[in-house]
């Protein structure tokens, strides 16, 4: 079983259909072992049918899935060796916790006594140590939540899969748990395929993300490539809430652009970008903005005051821009007259 | 890829038993008898299929099963599956085929005859029978090995049983009704018996409208149908409004009420009004006595079954109704009243209407309980019956006619039919479900005073009447001769249950035989029913095959084919070969398991639609199996739903007739059809004894069926108390 691809997956050409409902047209995607990919995307864009397929749930309308260097496409759920964390946990509510996590082993042909022992190992590897005995309806949030991943984690698959596993939890917990689940996987060195449509959550924990749009990957990358060259106007506005402006590159020298937006000129990596008209990307937090008139202005739209932070819609000449304020005390009111400028690091020319 | 190849010889093993080892045909002693061992070498009849291949109508048979090994050989799973499949398909049709073309003396169809001359054969035995199950796996396996439902060999193995089984048990048997309608005795085509009963103004006559004379019994089954679903369904509302918006006594005591018909065999109701307003009835006679009058007969006929009727579905249209009187989510008629609207208003603009599918629902199960009545016409239609009571009459009275009783029962379905369709296309189009997922704060608003006062008024009046018939069933049997001699006695319990000591244990009394029958029969129907309507329910709602819908669609519609249309379909199909099984237990068995089934079907359709189907797959991505997947993780979230299917379907074998009495035999007489025939000899004492004493027994099974089954642990504290919504009760 421990071949060199042990936990490597890979999916080709695949495509699956719903009825006459084409959910993934065609899908090619390479996954190595011991690595982290997410899967990241707006609602509906086949995040979890990919998951799902790869998990044997639902079956390819073509194409081929491999695990392991094996062609899986055809084997059932219950002969694949993954395993996976639902979103709503689904623990047996009838079982005990051990019992539910001694599950999968026992379906494999385990002896109840060593499946126990090591349900209490997977237990203390999640820090749930003692609470075997418990149901779990007795649990919190966040503590089913772990014996969800112990379940699956006992099981040593060489693929684990995750479905938005953090959905349920507050900002608080997912934080923590996000990073327990990456420090196991670090340690045990198991691939993992997680799924999330928070973008926080995916730069936080991937090797690499893979971004979905209607089926169909929109780019993959490393998450700093991802939030730092994004492929298209998708992308960026998906990763980190950028505007997209049209701007001019006027020339290219030494890998860098000198591009002119709104009224103002700026520097920024180029990206095999040429002359002539071109997109940029802003990000919400690279506006500056000052009350008066200036180069680049603009008329406040609308504001909202969040504490740390003010948010602002802004009305100019490249069109509505979405700025956040971390410096600023009271908002402006809307109308005001504002002046713009740009911080460089948060600039990327669309390729 | 090995576990593919293993499975695959087991069943390849299997058919070969089948084929050289097992009796093809049917015997005589029975299908699980083996007293053919004995007779191995000497009797052609108990031979295997290999030795019986003289009839070359078999021979497709061995060369299917030689093809899939050669398969199994030759090619890998993913390459074969398709093949083994299209065998597998290929051997059923062959076998369905022959087996219908070739009947016990030859061929069955005057148009073969230019084949050349065949001897007969007899019906499907063992072997026979081991083989078409065999073919079924192939078709099975071969699906699996392609990929098909995501490769899971036990999910399609059941589907395809499942199919055949409700092809073999509820189309099958209507397919022949309506053939033999068109066949002679010695079964070629005919239409005369057809035509002759088609037109009968005894059926169609509608002089009772216009003109003079009585109305055909078509139109009066329909019109008794049409006042009892009418009158239930108010009676039912009213019970379920005074048991939910009013704060009244003895609401318990209501609700115990509704169980009784559910355990009472259905002509006890007709009985006790026998005893109460027939001609030697008590009331009756005081009436004439103060009176004068002459009242004669007047309860015999449509009056007398109707309000047998009202007094046995009433209960049963107020189960139903009171889930949809409790569904109404308070905050709509909350909202209604902030605008201003008046009790009244609200309840007729806003709760009325969105009861209306629900109402529907209820006076459509009481319109196909009413036509599917049997037990009650039969003890009050006097010389007017209705049709399920014709359809007996012309099959087993002195006219012995099948193809009126195959026009009959057409008629008969189609009525049901009709009503089944219609609600599904009424309902279609206003199904506002109104129990929300959200916890729903809030109180139902009281009833208007104008629909209070009425309605408590008539449920108080009514229950009285039901508790009152009750107590002289009970009472009816521990005295000597009704209406003449009323000493106190135990004459008639003895004589049914007596037991004695004649040089060993005996059981003495005359209901025992038919009470152990009762009793075995029940208990081997009722876990297969529950088995198999929950394994179709999870099928139903978990899995997607192709079909699924109308799979679900016609298990549905089989809740109204009316109990006489099913006994008499079942004689007409499984009297002569190729499946013969008249005068067995397991025709009851059957009979019982397709009938009860489709209200397991629904109790586990809603029951599994409340547990999440991620349950089901982090099982299956946990390594376990399919069957593993039912049996640890959704049998014992399923426990409520288990034990309502398993109490029904014991209740209603034990209580049903319809079916049950063209169906007995000499050997398995069921206690209904005994106790009718009691009755139909005026024996109303014993009958009464008897019908108590089942009632006892069902209740005593229903609380070990509780304690077997068990309760659901899903939390260690007490569960807060879960609104019940009643389960569905159904012909
Ligand atoms: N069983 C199904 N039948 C028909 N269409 C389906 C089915 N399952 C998913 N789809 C469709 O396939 C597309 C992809 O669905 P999927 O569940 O993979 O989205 P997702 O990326 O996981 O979205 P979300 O972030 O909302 O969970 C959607 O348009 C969805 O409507
Ligand atoms: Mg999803």
């Amino acid at each position: 079983m421990t071949s060199p691809r042990r936990g490597a997956v890979a999916f080709e050409h695949v495509r699956k259909d719903f009825g006459g409902f084409t959910a993934i047209p065609d899908l090619t995607l390479r996954i190595e072992p011991g690595e982290l990919v997410t899967l990241l995307g707006p609602s509906g864009c086949g995040k979890t049918t990919t998951l799902r397929m790869l998990a044997g749930l639902e079956s390819p309308s073509a194409g081929r899935i491999l695990i392991g260097g094996e062609d899986v496409t055809r084997l059932p759920a219950n002969r694949r060796d993954v395993s996976m964390v639902f979103q709503s946990y689904a623990l047996f509510p009838h079982m005990t916790i051990a019992q539910n996590v001694a599950y999968g082993l026992e379906s494999g042909g385990m002896k109840a006594g060593p499946a126990r022992d090591a349900a209490d190992r997977g237990l203390g590897l999640v820090g749930l140590d003692g609470m075997g005995e418990r149901l779990p309806s007795e649990l919190s949030g966040g503590q089913q939540q772990r014996v969800a991943v112990a379940r699956a984690l006992v099981l040593e698959p060489q693929v684990l899969l995750l479905d938005e596993p953090l959905s349920n939890l507050d900002a608080r917990l997912r934080r923590r748990v996000r990073t327990e689940i990456r420090d196991l996987q670090q340690r045990l060195g198991f691939t993992a395929v997680y799924v999330t449509h928070d973008q926080e959550e995916a730069l936080a924990v991937s090797d690499r993300i893979v971004v979905m749009q209607d089926g169909r990957i929109a780019q993959e990358g490393t998450p700093r490539a991802l939030y730092e060259q994004p492929a298209s106007d998708f992308i960026a506005d998906f990763i980190g809430e950028a505007n997209v402006v049209p701007c001019e590159v006027d020339r290219v020298a030494d890998g860098m652009a000198t591009v002119r937006v709104g009224g103002l000129t700026q520097t920024v990596p180029a990206r095999d970008a040429a002359p002539g008209p071109a997109q940029l990307s802003v990000r919400a937090n690279a506006i500056t903005l000052q009350e008066g008139n200036g180069p680049f202005g603009g008329k406040i739209v609308s504001s909202a005051y969040l504490g740390d932070h003010l948010e602002y819609e802004i009305e100019t000449d490249v069109g509505l821009l979405f700025a956040i304020d971390a410096e600023g005390h009271a908002p402006l009111r809307p109308g005001t007259p504002v002046s713009l400028g740009f911080r460089p690091r948060g600039l990327a020319l669309i390729a | 890829m090995i576990r593919d190849n293993r499975r695959l010889d087991l069943l390849l093993l299997a058919a070969l038993i089948s084929f050289v080892i097992l009796p093809w045909y049917r015997l005589r002693s029975g299908f699980f008898g083996l007293g053919w061992v004995g007779d191995y070498l000497t009797d052609a009849r108990v031979w295997p299929g290999v030795a019986q291949l003289g009839q070359w109508w078999l021979w497709p048979v061995p060369v299917m099963l030689l093809a899939a090994a050669l398969l199994r050989l030759t090619l890998p799973p993913a390459r074969r599956g398709g093949w083994l499949a299209i065998l597998g398909a290929a051997g059923i049709a062959w076998m369905m085929t022959q087996g219908l073309s070739v009947g016990l003396r030859g061929w069955n169809w005057a148009a073969l005859k230019a084949l050349g001359d065949v001897g007969g054969q007899q019906a499907f035995g063992a072997g026979a029978i081991g083989i078409l199950l065999c073919f079924a796996g192939l078709i099975a396996y071969g699906l699996a090995e392609r990929g098909a439902l995501k490769g899971d060999a036990f999910v399609l193995g059941s589907i395809t049983l499942l199919i055949g089984l409700v092809a073999l048990f509820v189309f099958y048997p209507l397919v022949s009704m309506f053939t033999g309608a068109f066949q002679d005795f010695d079964g070629s085509f005919t239409s005369a018996g057809v035509a002759r009963n088609i037109g009968d103004p005894k059926i169609w006559s509608l002089r009772c409208l216009f003109g003079s004379g009585g109305c055909g019994v078509a139109w009066r089954t329909f019109f008794l149908a049409l006042s009892t679903a009418t009158g239930t369904t108010l009676l039912g509302l009213a019970f379920a409004l005074v048991a939910t918006r009013m704060r009244v006594p003895f609401k318990t005591g209501l609700r115990l009420l509704t169980v009784l018909p559910i355990i009472t065999p259905p002509f006890v109701i007709g009985l006790a009004l026998t005893l109460m307003l027939g001609r030697a009835g008590f009331v009756t006679q005081f009436i004439e006595d103060v009176t004068g009058w002459e009242l004669g007969r007047w309860l015999y006929g449509l009056t007398g079954i109707w309000i047998a009727q009202m007094l046995s579905f009433t209960p049963i249209s107020f189960l139903v109704l009171i889930g949809v009187v409790e569904g109404v989510s308070p905050s709509m008629e909350e909202a209604s009243q902030t605008m201003r609207a008046s009790r009244w208003r609200t309840f007729r603009r806003v709760s009325l209407p969105l009861m209306a599918p629900g109402i529907a629902n209820a006076f459509l199960i009481s319109f196909i309980e009413s036509m599917a009545d049997f037990g009650n016409p039969l003890v009050l239609g006097g010389n007017g019956g209705v049709l399920s009571t014709e359809i007996f009459f012309a099959v087993v009275g002195a006219q012995h006619d099948p193809a009126r009783a195959a026009v009959l029962a057409t008629v008969l379905l189609g009525f049901t039919l009709s009503a089944f369709l219609a609600q599904r296309l009424w309902l279609g189009r206003r199904n506002f479900a109104t129990v929300s997922g959200k916890g729903d704060g809030g109180r139902h608003a009281a009833l208007p005073r104008r629909v209070a006062w009425p309605v408590t008024v008539v449920v108080f009046l009514w229950a009285a009447f039901t508790v009152f018939v009750y107590g002289l069933i009970l009472f009816g049997g521990f005295v000597k001769i009704w209406g003449l001699d009323h000493t106190l006695t135990l004459e008639h319990y003895t004589r049914a249950f007596s037991v004695g000591w004649q040089g060993g244990f005996v059981w003495t009394g005359v209901a025992w035989n038919s009470f152990w029958t009762t009793m075995k029969i029940a208990l081997i129907a009722a876990p297969l029913t529950a088995a198999v309507g929950l394994l179709t329910a999870w099928l139903i709602v978990r899995q997607r095959f192709p079909g699924r819908g109308i799979f679900e669609f016609a298990l549905m519609m089989s809740f109204a084919i009316p109990g006489t249309v099913i006994g008499i379909s079942y004689i007409m199909a499984f009297n002569l070969p190729p499946v013969q099984m008249t005068g067995t237990a397991m025709i009851l068995i059957f009979c019982f398991v397709f009938r009860n089934m489709p209200v397991g079907v629904r109790g586990g359709v809603a029951a599994m639609a409340q547990l999440d189907a991620s349950l089901d797959e982090a099982s299956l991505t946990l390594g376990a199996s399919s069957p593993r997947t039912l049996r640890r993780v959704i049998l014992p979230l399923l426990r409520p739903a288990i034990l309502a299917a398993l109490v029904y379907s014991f209740v209603r074998a034990i209580t049903s007739i319809s079916a049950v009495i063209f169906l007995v035999s000499a050997k398995y007489n069921m206690a209904t059809a005994y106790i009718v025939g009691l009755v139909e000899n005026g024996e109303y004492g014993i009958a009464i004894a008897y019908s108590s004493v089942l009632i006892v027994v069902m209740i005593a099974v229903i609380g070990t069926f509780q304690l077997l089954v068990g309760e659901r642990r899903l939390r260690r504290q007490i569960e807060p108390a879960v609104q019940k919504r009643p389960k569905e009760v159904q012909a």
